[in-house]
């Protein structure tokens, strides 16, 4: 885990990593390799509960293999980590938020990342505030990543509603990156609260039936309904908003990146509109001035 | 006319306004009723590939008007068709665009027809049958006439989340001459009103004990300035700016770089300016707000009242005032910090707190992904020191404007910056 450092703060050089935290209080024959099993792929709550008992028995981060049921069955499992109390820990407020939305990224090294910022933290206390250290800088993007793919959903998630027998009903098919979900799910219940919905995804689905939330594995696109009536209009609308004396796809591309377009209703008329911006750009350069109110044929140009 | 023919036509000519923030405003949510929220961010469900954020179904109630501004695509005397939604074609468009999660609300206006009055009445129908009827809580902007009477504004600012008033043209003379109907005087008396309401709510939502009081377009007011259709410069434009930022309140001033238009007249430039500058007047409008800059200050960056077109305004401003530079990462107050070119306030905010724990590097900064390229020449740090003479010579400004990332190419140059 521990990756090449800058310097550390000059104070701080002679007491960090190294073996007078690494385990010497709990008195256990070295080296074993222990397997924290998680409830779910993004259990913060799970995950601090373990990350607390290892720090209390002086677990090092070395000796912890941390799983959660998506993840292919290791080689080797070790047995749990002993049980054991200590206090809570004290990390900071921004420490904990960023921690929260890390558990849901889809890098496997997650949890042993923050379970190796929380060791050190114990000689270095400072260190979950310093935003420039490689590992906090890590776990940093690695929040910033959740937090963009949860921008992404709640901005690219399209709905297509169906007839069912209790009624009309709400289905999106999504692709997030990170295991956002459960947590993001809240953010649609609160929006559309009144309609029924079901949001599918490749590794989990959510739905709500007005009243109550519940999860589901993970679906796949031929699950979710292929169309919706208003779709023809939204494109009419995407298409007619656009200005094609501006065009700029790059700036489209990076805000709006590629692999959203698939799910996307409105992409499928983006090359069109991108090839026939010049021409109407030139049309419109080219044309006469009009001096007010006389008209000029139609489609003279 | 089919719902999507007029949908069409009046989206188009709803384009060549710029404002699409649907931020800012209070919270809301529909799990005691209604549907929709907004959660105080903004949210751009698409992107054109103008590369402009699509957040609002923004269109016109109708493109039929009896003002003639020379630069508008819905002038009296220009031939386009004309097109009108009716109030429950334009409900039935948002509520079923919201509802699939294409947009965060509706953001209407209109060309004038019969009488200001008139015209604003209508756009309020639609809104409050959103409300009123729908139970809507997503996000509504009006745009308003200055022209109209006071009570109807006030109740537009009772449905709406954001009102706006365009400015248009920043000199009473170009106004003059390419909106002849539109009254400078009149849009600020309009803005005042708007503002005082505004402030008014504010303060009775704070004071308020139990119920809540009334509302009055929580995400404040806004406008939008065209540039490029007259002879303003950047000066003329970003005064204006600061000055009705500080006279109203406003929230965001837009501008919109003139965009030549179909039926054009013939008062207008025959070509449009280039994108960039709207690009960096929004810089610039960005530093004036949130990074301590005065006008003049980055006036001076540019030549003869113009912002420089090539290199960003701060970065325009450093270079024109270098005895400031270099700065030292590790004891220079935040003001400073926010003044070094490739700098922003979050990572200033960041090297504020990593100071906290011990010496900033260079190479921390390249874990906070700033541009080392840009900041170094301006920068001391433990591990660097830019090369004597650097921050002096004339060559500076060209190797910081050179095209980086072209590989073997860019190399050499960069490694000159890190002797
Ligand atoms: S008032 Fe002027 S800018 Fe507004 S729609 Fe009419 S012509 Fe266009």
């Amino acid at each position: 885990m521990t990756r090449g450092q800058p310097g550390p703060p000059e104070d701080a050089a002679g007491t960090r990593e190294g073996g007078e935290a690494g385990g010497a209080g709990a008195g256990r024959a070295a080296p074993e390799t222990f397997t924290v099993l998680l409830p779910s792929y993004a259990d913060f709550a799970a995950w601090r509960a373990a990350a607390r008992k290892l720090l209390a028995a002086a677990i090092p981060p070395e000796a912890v293999e941390w799983r959660t049921p998506e993840d292919p069955p290791g080689l080797f499992t070790g047995p749990p980590p002993p049980d054991a109390v200590g206090p809570p820990l004290a990390v900071p407020r921004d420490f904990v938020e960023m921690a929260e939305l890390a558990v849901r990224h889809a890098d496997r090294e997650r949890f042993a990342l923050l379970h190796s910022l929380l060791w050190d933290a114990r000689a270095r206390p400072g260190l979950l505030r310093t935003p420039t250290e490689p590992r906090m800088a890590r776990l940093g993007a690695m929040a910033r990543a959740v937090r963009r793919d949860a921008h992404k959903m709640h901005a690219f998630l399209r709905f297509r509603e169906i007839d069912t027998a209790e009624g009309p009903r709400s289905v999106a098919w999504f692709e997030p990156e990170h295991h956002i979900v459960e947590a993001e799910a809240g953010f649609f219940v609160r929006r559309f609260a009144i309609l029924r919905w079901s949001i599918l995804t490749p590794r989990r689905c959510a739905h709500w039936d007005g009243a109550a939330l519940a999860f589901t594995l993970g679906a796949r696109r031929a699950d979710a309904p292929a169309e919706d009536a208003a779709e023809d209009l939204w494109r009419t609308y995407f298409a007619s908003i656009f200005n094609p004396a501006r065009l700029k796809p790059d700036a489209m591309r990076a805000e709006m990146p590629k692999k959203y377009w698939r799910n996307l209703p409105e992409a499928e008329v983006i090359p069109e509109l991108m090839k026939g911006a010049e021409g109407r750009v030139r049309a419109m350069l080219g044309q006469q001035p009009k001096a007010p109110g006389r008209r000029q044929k139609p489609g003279a140009k | 006319m089919d719902l999507r023919a007029k949908l069409a036509l009046l989206a188009d000519a709803a384009k060549y306004d710029a404002s699409c923030a649907s931020s800012g405003t209070e919270k809301r949510d529909s799990r005691a009723g209604g549907l929709g929220s907004t959660e105080g961010m903004g949210i751009c469900h698409a992107y054109a590939p103008d590369g402009r954020c699509i957040s609002l179904l923004k269109v016109l109630l109708t493109n039929a008007c009896v003002f003639d501004c020379a630069y508008c695509i819905n002038r009296a005397t220009s031939n386009v068709p004309r097109a009108r939604f009716t109030v429950a074609e334009l409900v039935k468009l948002t509520l079923a665009f919201y509802r699939r999660n294409y947009i965060e609300g509706l953001f209407l206006s209109s060309g004038i027809i019969r009488s200001p009055d008139y015209t604003i009445e209508q756009l309020i129908r639609v809104a409050r049958t959103l409300r009123e009827e729908h139970g809507f809580l997503g996000y509504i902007h009006l745009k308003t006439i200055p022209e109209a009477a006071p009570e109807l504004l006030a109740e537009a600012g009772r449905w709406a989340d954001r009102l706006s008033i365009n400015v248009e043209l920043p000199q009473v003379a170009s106004l003059k001459r390419l909106a002849p109907e539109k009254d400078l005087p009149a849009i600020g008396g309009a803005m005042q009103q708007l503002s005082s309401r505004i402030a008014e709510a504010r303060e009775a939502k704070r004071t308020a004990r139990r119920a809540a009081p009334p509302r009055f377009a929580p995400a404040g007011q806004s406008t939008q300035m065209i540039v490029g259709a007259d002879d303003s410069d950047d000066r003329s434009i970003l005064g204006k700016g600061a000055e009705l930022y500080e006279k109203y309140g406003l929230r965001r001033v837009y501008y919109s770089g003139y965009s030549p238009i179909p039926e054009a007249s013939s008062l207008l430039p025959p070509a449009p300016p280039p994108l960039l500058r709207e690009h960096r007047l929004y810089q610039a409008d960005w530093l004036l707000r949130f990074y301590g800059f005065g006008t003049e200050e980055i006036l001076s960056g540019g030549e003869g009242g113009m912002l420089d077109l090539e290199i960003d305004p701060k970065l325009a401003w450093a270079l024109k005032h270098r005895a400031v530079f270099p700065v030292d990462i590790n004891a220079a107050p935040r003001e400073l910090l926010l003044r070094v070119p490739g700098l922003g306030a979050r990572n200033v905010d960041r090297i504020l707190a990593a100071r906290q724990e011990g010496r900033v590097r260079l190479a921390d900064l390249a874990r906070l992904r700033v541009p080392l390229r840009k900041v170094a020449p301006f920068l001391l740090a433990p591990d660097h020191r830019a090369a004597p003479g650097l921050l002096d010579s004339p060559r500076l400004r060209a190797m910081l404007t050179a095209p980086a990332g072209l590989g073997a190419q860019a190399r050499p140059r960069q490694l000159s910056l890190f002797p």
